[in-house]
This record gives structure tokens, sequence and C-alpha cells, in this order.
């Protein structure tokens, strides 16, 4: 669900934080209207917005975990898992965690790609919430899900900054509740 | 006798190196100045033999994410050591430098910047190549995230040759901001990554040996 139907209408953070972001048309191809999150990074004022919502809504949950999908992911998720004092952990693309790992597999447009997670980063029980910048068809939260469920955590939340068309309306994904701040910016141009 | 300007410079680098070298004792190496902070985080480095390949002892600091005390402590001594120094943009390298980077830029009030491999930045990047062990990577910029004069902090995990630290540097420099500092947890002193910085200073936690 978005922030603004669940407790934020008219919050003036939510206006800021989707002007910081860039809209890059055709990238990575034709068509695509990239929603580029650095812009936000770069505005101290909104970045900082954009934590706090989260780590406001966050911080009386009990939740021990915040899992960040490499590599947007990192740039938002460690900052609120430090707010309030859960653990870090990187979901990373295959071959670059050092230790032993589980992995998930999900589809792209073409072809599949996979996500992996140290085994030993989450314990059984766990309340993790899981970020990461954007949520589009929803298919590398639905492999962060597997993962933490595989381990016998509990999903209490998808987090994203940014929900696109397809995630409108949806409370849920893969039955766990979705939280996003915003939509995109600049779809109303064309 | 110097004109004053030259002065000037000359005092401020001997001031610049006193304070890097007692900096470096009170953030590792001398037990008596050690901040307490620095063993905490010390101990939950993992380190992980023959990764990605053999004979190397691979910094996993995945394990000090996992621990919230060493984590923010990790940060808090970053923080402390910046906040006063009118630092405009933390520029962090892909990808476990956006794991402490954004975090720093926020305590401290500014931007954060990620530099990042090829084809990842959707806007106008520029690049800088650095050499690997076989070949050569890239490390790209989007223009105008950095302005001239602004000061910076350049951050990673971890200096091992100084390579990549280096391309950093000169990304910022063409740009005309003024790298400050290279701040990272750990450091591989044996790889004298440190002699590669284009004479920028480096505030690191934790050395391996």
């Amino acid at each position: 669900m978005f922030a603004a139907e669940n407790g934020l209408k008219g919050d003036p953070r939510l206006e800021a934080i989707s002007a910081a972001i860039r809209v890059v048309p055709d990238f990575p191809k034709k068509g695509i209207m990239f929603q580029d999150i650095t812009t936000l990074l770069l505005d101290h004022k909104a970045f900082k917005h954009t934590i706090d919502i989260f780590v406001d809504r966050y911080k009386d949950m009990h939740i021990s975990v915040v899992a960040g999908v490499e590599a947007r992911g990192f740039m938002f998720g460690p900052s609120i898992a430090l707010a309030i004092g859960a653990k870090f952990v990187p979901l990373r693309k295959p071959g670059k965690l050092p230790g032993k790992v589980i992995s998930e597999s999900y589809e792209l447009e073409y072809g599949h790609d996979r996500l992996e997670m140290h085994v030993d980063a989450v314990e059984p029980r766990e309340r993790v919430i899981i970020i990461d910048d954007l949520v589009a068809t929803g298919g590398t939260l639905s492999a962060a899900i597997s993962l933490m469920e595989s381990q016998g955590a509990e999903v209490v939340e998808c987090a994203c900054v940014i929900g696109l068309p397809e995630v409108k309306g949806q409370h849920k994904l893969e039955g766990k509740p979705l939280y996003v701040l915003v939509e995109p910016s600049g779809l109303d141009e064309f | 006798s110097l004109p004053k300007s030259l002065n000037k410079r000359e005092s401020e680098r001997k001031t610049a190196d006193f304070f890097i070298f007692r900096s470096s004792l009170t953030m590792s190496g001398n037990k008596q100045e050690e901040d307490p902070r620095i063993n905490g985080i010390k101990t939950k480095i993992r380190v992980v033999p023959d990764f990605p390949k053999k004979g190397i002892m691979f910094q996993d600091i995945t394990t000090v994410l996992l621990d919230p005390k060493a984590f923010k402590d990790t940060i808090d001594l970053f923080v402390e050591r910046y906040r006063d120094k009118n630092i405009s943009v933390v520029a962090g390298i892909e990808a476990r430098g956006f794991l402490f980077g954004p975090p720093i830029a926020l305590a401290i009030g500014a931007k954060f910047v990620p530099l990042r491999k090829p084809k990842k930045l959707p806007g106008e990047t520029i690049f800088e190549e650095y050499e690997l062990e076989y070949g050569n990577d890239r490390l790209e910029m989007h223009v105008g995230a950095v302005e001239a004069g602004d000061r910076a902090l350049v951050v990673d995990d971890l200096i091992a040759t100084g390579g990549t630290l280096c391309a950093a540097i000169n990304l910022l420099e063409r740009v005309g901001a003024e790298v400050v500092e290279c701040a990272c947890v750990i450091e591989l002193p044996e790889l004298k990554g440190r002699q590669r910085l284009k004479g920028k200073p480096l505030c690191m936690l934790v050395e391996y040996r």
C-alpha cells in the first residue's frame, strides 16, 4: 500500500521525495522510464525524510532484521537498520558473498537471475523487513521472501521507495504486506 | 623567505601529517590510545579463506552488519571524525561502500554519490579505468553529482592495492572536488594501497596482516 493511503496523506515529505527522483527515458532500453534514486541521495533533506518515514514505521514493530537487495537496497537498508537497532543482511547476486549461501532464482524479462544470502545471517522466528529502491513485478522481492522463509524467519513487510503501476492497489506481495512511499515520477508526461 | 601562501601550505601540510599520525594511533595499532570500540568491530570481521580464489583470506564485513552495536560503532567512529570537517559529499564504491557511505553521509549532512561498475548508472556518466590482476575495470560517476569546490570523502569497506580508491579520487578531482580523505573499515597494509592515494590521507579502523 502507498504511504499516502496509510497515515501520510498530504505529508510534504512525500512530495519532496518524489520531486527528488529523476526519470531517465529509455534506460536500460527503449520504452523504459527509469526511476533514478541517485538524485534523491544528493538531496540530503529528502534522503533523510525517506529514512525517517521507514524508521518511524518500523521502530516499534520489533524488527530484528533489515534485508536489502543488491545494490540499491544497500543505499537505504543499513541506515534503517542502524536507527531501529536491527541487523542488516545483504541479499546479493551470485558469487559475491564469501561464506556458505542459500539461493533463490527469479524471473527476468528474458531468463533468470539468482539472489543469495549467507546461511547464518537470519535465524528462525526473526522478524524481517525487506528493502529495495523500487518494486515493479515483485519478482526479486518474492525471491527474497522465499530466502527468509526457508530459514524460518517471518517477513513482516516489504518496503520500497517507489512502486510501479503494476503494484498499485496491491497491499500484499506473496501474501506479505507491501509498503511503498511514492509512485513513479514523470509517467504523466507521455 | 617564502611567500606567505607557500608558508601557509607548508604549515597546513605539517599539521595534516601530525593529525593523520595521531589519528592512525587513535584509530588502530597503538593499544594505549585505541578507541575501545575498535576491538569490538575487529572481532566481528569474519575471515573466509580461499575466496574468491585460493590463497586469498577474504575479509567479510557482513558479520559486522549482523551486530547492531559493532555496525553502529563503525559508523559513529567515522561520523565523529568527519562531522566538523565541512564534508559536502560522501562517495561510496560499489557495492560494499554503499553499506557504510550513506549512513555516514546522512549523519554529517552530506550528499551521497555512488561510484559504480559500468552501465549501472542511468544518466550521463564519466569513467575512470583501473587495473585488476588480469585486465582492467571501470568506475563510473554521474555527471553533475559532484561539483567543483565540493569537499569529498571516499568510502569503501577495505583498501587492498588502492587501485579502486585511486580511480575514485581521479573521478572526483576531474570535476573539481577536493578529496579530503579516504575512509575504509579495513586496510591490508602489506599491499601498500596507502601509497597509491595521490597523497590523500587514509583513515582505517582495522589492519589485517
